[in-house]
């Protein structure tokens, strides 16, 4: 028995009884056979007391530099905005924290609901009519919208832009070389999607094309564009949007786009050192039969009470087997919860104000920073949340990363061309990039010198 | 209003304490106001920080602005707190009652990995940091990859995938790279007609065709359906053991050599793991490819729907494929994330994977240790196999076992007979046990097994709460013996009843019109 079992010796002695085996061997005995036993215990140490275990991972934990011990810049995809309390509350209730996947929705319309709202929110974010109750994170959720359009349209070959985030390319070419579609990568220009390139990569074969709002680098593009230039061919137009800057942003639906994915991280989930966080899926009404994913819908029960279920199944794996419109089963439900309260908690209004504010703080940052001795902007497109900076040619950038980490501020992500990409959320004062700036600076001028300067 | 967990808590099996009853609750309407439909203009939970940052303008061209703001929810936390709290309270869940939902593994979720899982060294660190400041959890992930591994008895680890279909569509990727790389092209993936619905699904999204392959009369793979199929074209057979029926398949060995015979590879769909860590190893089986259910054999709350997480182990040949970064340790004794694998098929999602799951199972498997993992095993093949005698004995007129005399950790009863003789379905049955308090096993899967029930009851549940649950089906096969619309029209007791999923799906609502 382990802490976390309950069969005593009198349990065992009747239950064996009532089974007809005169031991627990003889279970196994008479179905696994003896050339497929294991024949030893496992090579792993022995069991400990609850609070061992805890000492354990709270050792491992305090090994990690997190967002709580040094000034964080850091974002490329997840960002350290602030969760809100009620968030916590409401996640390691049992009623959400432990159920299964809805399948009685007698018992289940707490969590039928909630996917209801969290569709309603995603919808009205993206300003697109259809939304899945959640997938996995951002770049699966992207290489789900490349298999929607293989089975939308069977062209050969998707339309990339270099702006897409290098994780959601990388994973969207994963997938496609197994569903046998083409990739073809457009350059950025100016920080942006060359637009002639983009439109003369087009044509009558291009599966999908997809595209980053803001891309990777920081830059908003000009998405409506991007979107006119696939008007004339039968591709599905993907946008990855960043959730958090839908406030301020032309949303995607407004823009053309006929699937807007996304990583849900920044709506009230943790970072997690990547996950668990959610991926949301967004579409026209016309891709409503080939969406990924559960999708909660409203009905009403044999009393004409008010009622929500799983609705439009015959897409999915667990009815339609080989047909399904995607293979997956269990996705984010708790995350995705995460997501509507943060967004019910930021409001109509909350979410504006949070776009402005990163807004001002960004451009604030870019052009503190640009105006440091060695480092200047990698492209001037307008950015909203996060922007490039790239360092002279004689300095390392991975080793100004390192000094800065050192002085407590982590500066952001060192890329290849010596490219330092710098996220904010609100949790980053005026005073924090104030101190990125003295640090960033030191660094540099550590470098060129040689030797250390004191920040 | 009579809640869900009232009605759980004061589980009374006995179904003269849960009459049939038409009353409406008063606070009906209010329940199911979605938080779009409450609030007031003005209301706000968020005090956004002052800007304290000049203030530019310009600095976003109109044409890129969005010009009408989310129609969000505009409430105050007391309304956001009470309305999500009255939300939860309509969900039954597993720490509130048993939930034997076969295949779903529904074992208790330890309040200690919440707590460990929730340490702002876990919870806060961003996946992008440096690996020299985020050594912590690299060990983690590498103490994890060994532990699965030796659970598999496949040496080579990638937590990446998110969830189990996530795990199988990168092992049939894998499947693929293997065989080009070996210059061999090969066109279709094998699996059961047993087989969990994510397999076949994978095998298309994975560029395959599939090739069903026959259940023999005793619920294992029909051997000679296997020898006739197993051709030069098929790249792989996709196989879970013990299956869905709960049968561990006698013919195991027979199964790896005629599939390696035809050079494909042999998937492991680790599903049904909880029956078998400690007693059997999926690599010792022959299985080149395994994916584990984090959420299923080891803790992480299934959370309504996920989150859950993939991991995959595999073979030495297949090794080289595997996704990139991988996790290693460096001469120096640290941690690091190798990017550089020349044959890797690349990346199945962002980052790392689900840490926060990992670290949840980590803290499990630390837990229980080697003889606790096997003891776990034991135990959920015990009660399987008790609440299997049980119900024999009550009602195995009604309801037999649907194939072979014993089971691993999860059974398959038909509903037929109950069905012919008494006038009740399968779904009669599992609507009527909501009355009693318990959450129904899997309905109508396998697909194979008519008016199936497919009851896994875990380890973790005690002798008097598998007794309970026999006796309410006892109970209810007995009503439905004198009155049989009694089940038909269940159930009674829930924050709604029946509702009309074929109204849903014919005119879909999926969002509160604003």
């Amino acid at each position: 028995m382990s802490r976390y079992t309950t069969t005593t010796a009198s349990d065992l002695a009747e239950m064996l009884e009532a089974i007809g085996v005169a031991s627990l061997e003889q279970l196994f005995d008479e179905q696994v056979p003896a050339g497929v036993r294991l024949g030893r215990e496992l090579d792993l140490p022995p069991g400990l007391p609850e609070q061992d275990v805890y000492a354990h991972l709270r050792d491992l934990a305090a090994r990690n530099t997190s967002a709580e011990d040094e000034i964080s810049f850091l974002g490329a995809g997840m960002y350290d905005h602030y969760v809100p309390a009620v968030i916590d509350m409401l996640t390691s209730r049992s009623e959400f924290l432990t159920p299964y996947t809805p399948y009685q929705p007698e018992i289940s319309q707490g969590g039928l609901q909630v996917m209801f709202e969290y569709q309603t929110a995603i919808s009205e974010l993206t300003a697109l009519p259809v939304s899945n109750a959640s997938v996995y994170e951002g770049p699966s959720a992207v290489a789900s919208a490349g298999y929607l359009a293989k089975l939308a349209n069977g062209k050969g070959r998707f339309v990339v832009s270099a702006g897409l985030h290098p994780h959601s390319r990388e994973t969207l070419a994963t997938y496609a070389h197994g569903f046998g579609t083409e990739i073809a990568e457009v350059p950025l220009r100016d920080g942006i999607t060359d637009p002639e390139a983009w439109a003369a990569a087009i044509d009558a074969d291009t599966s999908a094309v997809f595209f980053a709002q803001p891309n990777f680098y920081g830059a908003v593009e000009d998405a409506a564009a991007l979107a006119a230039a696939a008007k004339d061919s039968p591709a599905v137009v993907v946008a990855q949007v960043d959730p958090l800057t839908l406030g301020i942003l032309k949303p995607p639906g407004e823009c053309g786009v006929d699937v807007a994915v996304g990583e849900g991280q920044s709506l009230g989930n943790r970072l997690d050192f990547g996950g668990p966080s959610f991926g949301f899926f967004a579409a026209t009404e016309a891709y409503l039969r080939r969406m990924p994913g559960r999708i909660a819908g409203e009905t009403t029960d044999v009393e004409g009470r008010r009622g929500f279920v799983l609705t439009l199944q015959t897409r999915e794996q667990h009815i339609r087997r080989e047909k399904a419109t995607s293979n997956i089963c269990t996705a984010q439900a708790l995350n995705a919860l995460a997501g509507v309260v943060y967004l019910s908690w930021l409001g109509r209004r909350g979410l504006v104000e949070l776009g402005e504010l990163l807004l001002q703080r960004t451009h604030y940052a870019r052009e503190a920073l640009a105006a440091l001795d060695g480092v200047a902007k990698l492209h001037d497109q307008p950015v909203v949340r996060e922007f490039a900076l790239k360092l002279d040619e004689d300095l390392d950038v991975a080793r100004v990363v390192d000094r800065c980490q050192d002085a407590g501020v982590h500066p952001g992500l060192a890329l290849d061309g010596n490219v330092l990409l710098v996220a904010l959320t609100e949790q980053r004062s005026r005073a924090d990039i104030d101190r990125l700036a003295e640090v960033l600076a030191a660094a540099v001028a550590e470098q060129r010198a040689g030797s250390p300067v004191a920040a | 209003m009579s809640t869900l967990s009232d009605n759980v808590l004061h589980g009374d099996p006995g179904i003269e304490a849960h009459p049939p009853h038409r009353e409406v609750h008063a606070a009906g309407v209010a329940a199911t106001q979605t938080i779009f439909e409450k609030g007031r203009a003005g209301r706000r939970a968020f005090t956004c920080p002052e800007l304290d940052v000049p203030a530019a303008e310009g600095l976003l061209p109109g044409a890129f602005r969005r010009a009408e703001p989310a129609r969000l929810p505009e409430v105050s936390e007391p309304e956001l707190v009470r309305h999500y709290v009255n939300l939860s309270k309509r969900n039954f869940d597993l720490d509130s009652g048993f939930y034997p939902l076969g295949s779903c593994t529904m074992k208790h979720n330890p309040r200690l990995h919440e707590r460990v899982a929730a340490l702002p060294g876990h919870a806060r660190l961003h996946p992008l940091q440096t690996p020299k400041r985020a050594q912590g959890a690299l060990e983690l992930m590498h103490r994890l990859e060994h532990a699965l591994g030796e659970i598999a008895g496949l040496p080579h680890v990638s937590l990446q995938p998110s969830a189990g279909s996530h795990g199988e569509l990168l092992g049939v990727l894998l499947t693929r790279a293997y065989h080009e790389d070996r210059g061999e092209t090969r066109t279709k993936v094998l699996a059961p007609d047993t087989s969990h619905g994510t397999n076949p699904a994978t095998v298309t999204m994975a560029g395959y065709e599939l090739v069903k392959v026959g259940t023999n009369p005793d619920g294992g793979v029909d051997l000679d359906d296997l020898r006739a199929k197993a051709a030069p074209d098929v790249a792989c057979l996709m196989l879970t053991n013990p299956n869905t029926l709960g049968i561990f398949d006698p013919n195991i060995e027979e199964i790896s050599r005629i599939v390696h015979d035809a050079g494909a590879t042999l998937y492991y769909d680790g599903a049904n793991l909880n029956a078998v860590m400690g007693h059997s190893r999926p690599g010792d089986m022959g299985f080149d490819i395994v994916h584990f259910n984090l959420h299923k054999s080891f803790t992480q709350p299934h959370g309504g729907g996920g989150p859950g997480a993939g991991p995959i182990a595999v073979s030495e040949r297949i090794a080289p494929y595997l996704p990139h970064p991988v996790v290693v340790r460096r001469e120096d004794g640290s941690f690091d994330l190798d990017q550089d694998r020349p044959k890797s098929i690349g990346r199945l999602r962002g980052f790392q994977g689900n840490y926060g799951v990992f670290v949840r199972s980590y803290a499990y498997i630390c837990s229980l240790g080697a003889e606790g993992l096997k003891d776990a095993s034991t135990t959920a093949v015990l009660n399987a196999n008790y609440l299997l005698a049980r119900l024999r004995s009550l009602v195995g007129e009604h309801l037999p076992l649907a194939f072979g005399e014993r089971c691993m950790h999860e059974f398959v009863l038909s509903g037929a007979p109950m069905k012919k003789d008494l006038g009740i379905r399968t779904l009669d049955l599992a609507k009527r046990l909501l009355d009693h308090g318990f959450h129904p096993p899997t309905v109508y899967f396998p697909l194979l097994v008519d008016e199936a029930l497919l009851i896994e009851p875990t380890e973790t549940e005690t002798k008097e709460t598998l007794d309970a649950f026999a006796e309410a089906i006892a109970a209810i096969v007995r009503e439905a013996a004198q009155d049989p619309s009694v089940a038909r029209d269940a159930p009674y007791t829930t924050p709604v009843r029946r509702l009309d999923e074929a109204a849903a799906a014919k005119r879909p609502v999926i969002r509160q019109p604003l």
